[in-house]
């Protein structure tokens, strides 16, 4: 039985102009030990899902599934005691902003410390080696020194470092990261997501990484899920998947990254995602699409191998020469 | 040409107003703020002819009538009458018109001579703005009520410097509002263009600089409006402010407040008057909080 | 810390010179020369009147004059009241703890109902509660606490017969002045029931006081938690699994007191102003009364020496909330 099943998860937020639908019918197994990448520009309802999953959407939101269950659980019917003993602890989430995600008021120890006394029991300060262990391990030098240390004496690679820290101090079997690097310096990006594949191997948990950057999901990911406008495009592995895309969208943010430009300029993809007030007819990627057919902009398209599209594009020979070459 | 540009401009000021006044009305309460405190001026304008009475009429043979609705009470005198006779809700229709001309002059001084001065501190800065700051701070290290006894205990009790006096307690806050405005539109682009065209200091103050930070001196202006009406009626209380035959409402309270207990309406129907008008202004000021601060516009 | 607390201070010498300078110009602003001022009604034959100049040193330079008054001030000497005839500073302090005690007791009751009620109308944002809360808050910052007071008492003394009109203690009662807080007095005094009465006495001028640091408090916290609520690290709060309570009341709650305590900071200065009215309706017998009176009976002297002290307890107050703003953020402690 796979750690997360969730099928046909659909968010919608009531809004002043009307009920907004974030996430569209998405759909996610995972396994111990997988790292599955999510993927798509912003607005693309990619954390919303995972937010959704966590319990951590504001009441503005309605949450519907067909499944969801972590670990044999059932999150839909669990009240929110028994999900709160479950987050946290076996499923925790990083965020984008590692400086407004600690607390401005505490020290390092205290936000570790209390998850661990949270769900472990016991004092605060009964947990003070196992913090400094956390550090050390997350990476950062003479952990003692950076115990009473506050937010704002970090900087933004510490900061996540401290974050991760947090959400791995209950060795939790899955762990979500959404953009963990996207506020870094590329320099820091690089270490930040080798710690969380190092972290991943070692613990054994499931990763799911959220992310627009698809450099980063060649990096790192087995899988990937192509998000655009709430609906999933495209699920397949990774290596697949960036030999052959097979929805437009995944071939257009591809084409977006340097190793693929095949001419001299980049291929920006125009336009942006759809908001609320501004949804095509059909299907949703249609005004954008450089193959969309009068199909496309009538009718939404049908799901066929994983593949939100009408006219998906062709599958080629299975070879693997142009994705190695290009990491 | 000239038309022209007299047309756009007006078009961009009106959709200003039609944006402004779609987030004003968002709020009922502040529509409603708004409202009464319409019905309250026209009532002050329109006072000698609603009221039924003169305010200083005294009906010896009619003196502490309760209001019409309790036992003993006359149509005539609607909310009773006071110690010698004078029927309440005259008097404090008469009022309305005292209070609100206070709290106009009080933000009109209070304003104008905030905005100069901070305008002058946040362009000019050095020596000039250490000064002004400074006066600014001992003014506000005295209770705003305090401040204003000690002042009128120097110019002598009456309305007239009542009002100055709460003024000049309520100038600090707009100094320090306009210079922080100031000081933070200084940096713009637009600012320095306008520099760069050659506009000159009176200029830049004044057409370029004040209006973009109006929208913070209204709320303030709003919310000071409705304190000086609340001080004036204090200071009146405490016979500091406008002297006895004046219907000046916190006055009236003073003058029959050794009748609190006997008859009681005589000191109720002031209050209640300055507190609904206090608070529907305090309701409009929350809407227009709302409406014109744009980091608190509701998405 | 120690360097934002000097900056602090020095901040404060300028104002304190100020403030000199406005109870000085004060005494020159009045009509009449200070030594008419002094005599009051009763006028003074212009002998009399040059040798009370040179006396007092009226005869120098006005900025000497400043000096030397500001000198009187450092050395603790403000003046003799006209009417008593005692030093100015002396009657200050005995009337200060009954000034200080029902203001203490306003701001605890603001404090105590106002932060978990702006928390309540946060957490319940957009419900009935919330309306509630902030209608009841704005009524609050519109009332005109004089006439309140007198509403309060109609009611509560007059028709209910619940609590007492005036004063801190019922007269049956005498107890020795030791700290010059009634409560403190009366309960460690021989008389039975002397407690009681004087926690009576507190009641309305408590409620009447602290109303509009009440409905301020209960504002500010209120926008305060809004704003705190929707930050990312309250976003982490949560996803650590803690529970709601401990989300609300230790991650955010400990970012709002940030801005609430700079809030209750500038109370103090609200709450002295509204204690001249408030003591002038209970007769309570505190500074804010001895300004009126002094005020109304031209003892000058007094009113300059008192509002130099006032003005002194609201630095030192304003000093205090930033030290403790100091500690409860730890972006300055560090």
């Amino acid at each position: 039985m796979a750690l997360l099943e969730i099928t046909n998860l659909t968010v919608e937020f009531a809004t002043a102009h009307g009920s907004l639908r974030a996430v569209d019918q998405v759909s996610l197994s995972l396994d111990v030990g997988d790292i599955v990448a999510i993927v798509g520009e912003s607005g693309s309802g990619k954390s919303v899902a995972m937010l959704a999953l966590m319990g951590l959407l504001p009441w503005t939101a309605t949450i519907t599934a067909d499944q969801m269950s972590f670990d044999g659980k059932d999150l839909l019917t669990m009240n929110a005691k028994q999900r709160r003993a479950i987050i946290g602890k076996d499923i925790s989430m990083i965020f984008q902003e590692p400086m407004t995600s600690l607390n401005p008021c505490f020290n390092v120890e205290y936000q570790i410390s209390e998850v661990l006394a949270q769900h472990f029991g016991g004092s605060r300060r009964s947990h003070k080696n196992r913090v400094i262990k956390l550090l050390e391990k997350v990476g950062i030098p003479a952990p003692e020194t950076r115990l009473k240390a506050y937010p704002h004496q970090l900087s933004g690679g510490m900061s996540q470092r401290v974050m991760i820290a947090m959400m791995i101090a209950c060795e939790p079997k899955l762990l979500i990261a959404d953009e963990p690097t996207t506020a870094l310096d590329v320099t820091i990006q690089a270490q930040i997501l080798e710690l969380l594949v190092e972290l991943q191997q070692a613990n054994g948990m499931a990763l799911v990484l959220i992310t627009h950057d698809m450099a980063v999901v060649a990096e790192t990911a087995d899988r990937v899920v192509v998000q655009y406008a709430g609906q999933q495009v495209e699920q397949r592995a990774v290596i697949e998947l960036f030999n052959n895309p097979r929805h437009p969208y995944t071939e257009a943010l591809l084409s977006a990254l340097p190793e693929y430009a095949k001419e001299k300029t980049l291929n920006a993809i125009p336009g942006v995602v759809p908001g609320q007030l501004d949804r095509p007819a059909g299907c949703l990627f249609n005004p954008r699409c450089e193959h969309a057919q009068d199909l496309c902009r009538q009718k939404p398209p049908q799901r066929s191998e994983g593949i939100l599209c009408h006219y998906p594009l062709p599958l080629k020979g299975a070879t693997t020469d142009h994705v190695e070459a290009s990491l | 040409m000239t038309s022209i540009t007299a047309t756009t401009s007006y078009s961009v000021r009106s959709q200003q107003w039609r944006e402004f006044w779609f987030y004003f009305s968002v709020s009922k309460t502040a529509v409603a703020g708004l409202v009464f405190l319409i019905g309250v001026v026209l009532m002050a304008i329109f006072a000698d002819v609603i009221s039924p009475h003169l305010p200083a009429e005294q009906y010896r043979e009619f003196a502490e009538i309760p209001p019409a609705w309790m036992e003993g009470g006359q149509m005539r005198f609607f909310l009773g009458t006071d110690y010698a006779g004078r029927d309440m809700l005259s008097r404090i229709i008469h009022g309305a018109r005292l209070s609100l001309i206070a709290g106009c002059i009080v933000v009109l001084m209070s304003a104008s001579i905030g905005i100069l001065l901070g305008l002058v501190a946040g362009f000019r800065g050095g020596w000039l703005e250490t000064v002004i700051m400074r006066i600014m701070d001992t003014i506000m290290a005295v209770p705003g009520l305090l401040m204003a006894l000690v002042l009128v205990a120097v110019l002598g009790p009456g309305l007239l410097n009542a009002m100055v006096a709460i003024a000049i307690t309520y100038t600090p806050s707009f100094v320090r509002l306009t210079r922080a405005s100031t000081l933070s539109e200084l940096n713009k682009d637009y600012v320095t263009a306008s520099k760069v065209a050659g506009a000159g200091p009176i200029r830049l103050m004044f057409i370029s600089i004040l209006p973009n930070c109006m929208a913070p001196l209204i709320v303030q202006g709003t919310l000071s409006f409705s304190t000086a009406i609340l001080d004036t009626a204090a200071l009146g209380f405490l016979g500091m402010g406008a002297q006895a035959p004046l219907p000046e409402w916190g006055t009236l309270i003073a003058e029959n407040r050794d009748l609190m207990l006997s008859a009681p309406w005589t000191v109720t129907f002031p209050g209640i008057a300055i507190l609904l008008a206090v608070l529907a202004i305090n309701l409009m000021g929350d809407g227009l909080r709302d409406a014109l601060d744009p980091k608190l516009k509701r998405s | 810390m120690f360097k934002f607390l000097f900056k602090r201070l020095l901040v404060l010498v300028p104002v304190f010179f100020g403030v000199t300078l406005v109870a000085f110009g004060f005494i020159r602003a009045l009509p009449g020369d200070p030594i008419e001022v002094l005599a009051g009604e009763r006028g003074v034959s212009p002998e009399r009147h040059a040798e009370l100049m040179a006396q007092l040193g009226l005869d120098e330079p006005l900025w000497q004059q400043y000096f030397s008054y500001v000198g009187d001030v450092l050395q603790g000497d403000l003046g003799t009241s006209l009417i008593t005839n005692r030093p100015v500073a002396e009657e200050f302090f005995e009337l200060f703890p009954a000034t200080a005690e029902l203001a203490i007791c306003a701001m605890l009751f603001a404090i105590i109902l106002g932060i978990p009620a702006g928390i309540i109308a946060a957490v319940k944002r957009g419900t009935l509660v919330d309306q509630g809360i902030m209608s009841l808050s704005l009524a609050g910052y519109s009332m005109p606490i004089f006439w309140w007071g007198l509403l309060l008492i109609i009611l509560f003394s007059n028709t209910l017969h619940l609590t007492p009109v005036s004063g801190r203690l019922s007269f049956l009662f005498e107890v020795e002045h030791v700290t010059g807080f009634m409560l403190i007095d009366s309960l460690f005094s021989d008389e039975e029931g002397a407690f009681k009465s004087a926690l009576h006495h507190l009641v309305l001028p408590t409620i009447v006081l602290g109303t509009i640091p009440l409905a301020v408090i209960a504002r500010q916290t209120r926008s305060a938690m809004l704003e705190v609520l929707s930050e990312d690290y309250v976003r982490t709060a949560k996803a650590k699994g803690l529970s709601p309570l401990r989300v609300i009341a230790v991650h955010a709650l400990r970012n709002a007191m940030i801005t609430v305590t700079t809030v209750i900071g500038l109370q103090v200065a609200v709450l002295l102003a509204g204690a001249i009215l408030t003591e002038t309706i209970f007769s309570w017998p505190g500074i804010g009364k001895w300004i009126i009176f002094s005020v109304f009976s031209r003892d000058y002297y007094a009113v300059q020496g008192g509002l130099l002290l006032i003005a002194g307890c609201v630095m030192v107050v304003n000093l205090t909330v930033d030290l403790l703003y100091g500690l409860i953020n730890p972006r300055i402690v560090h």
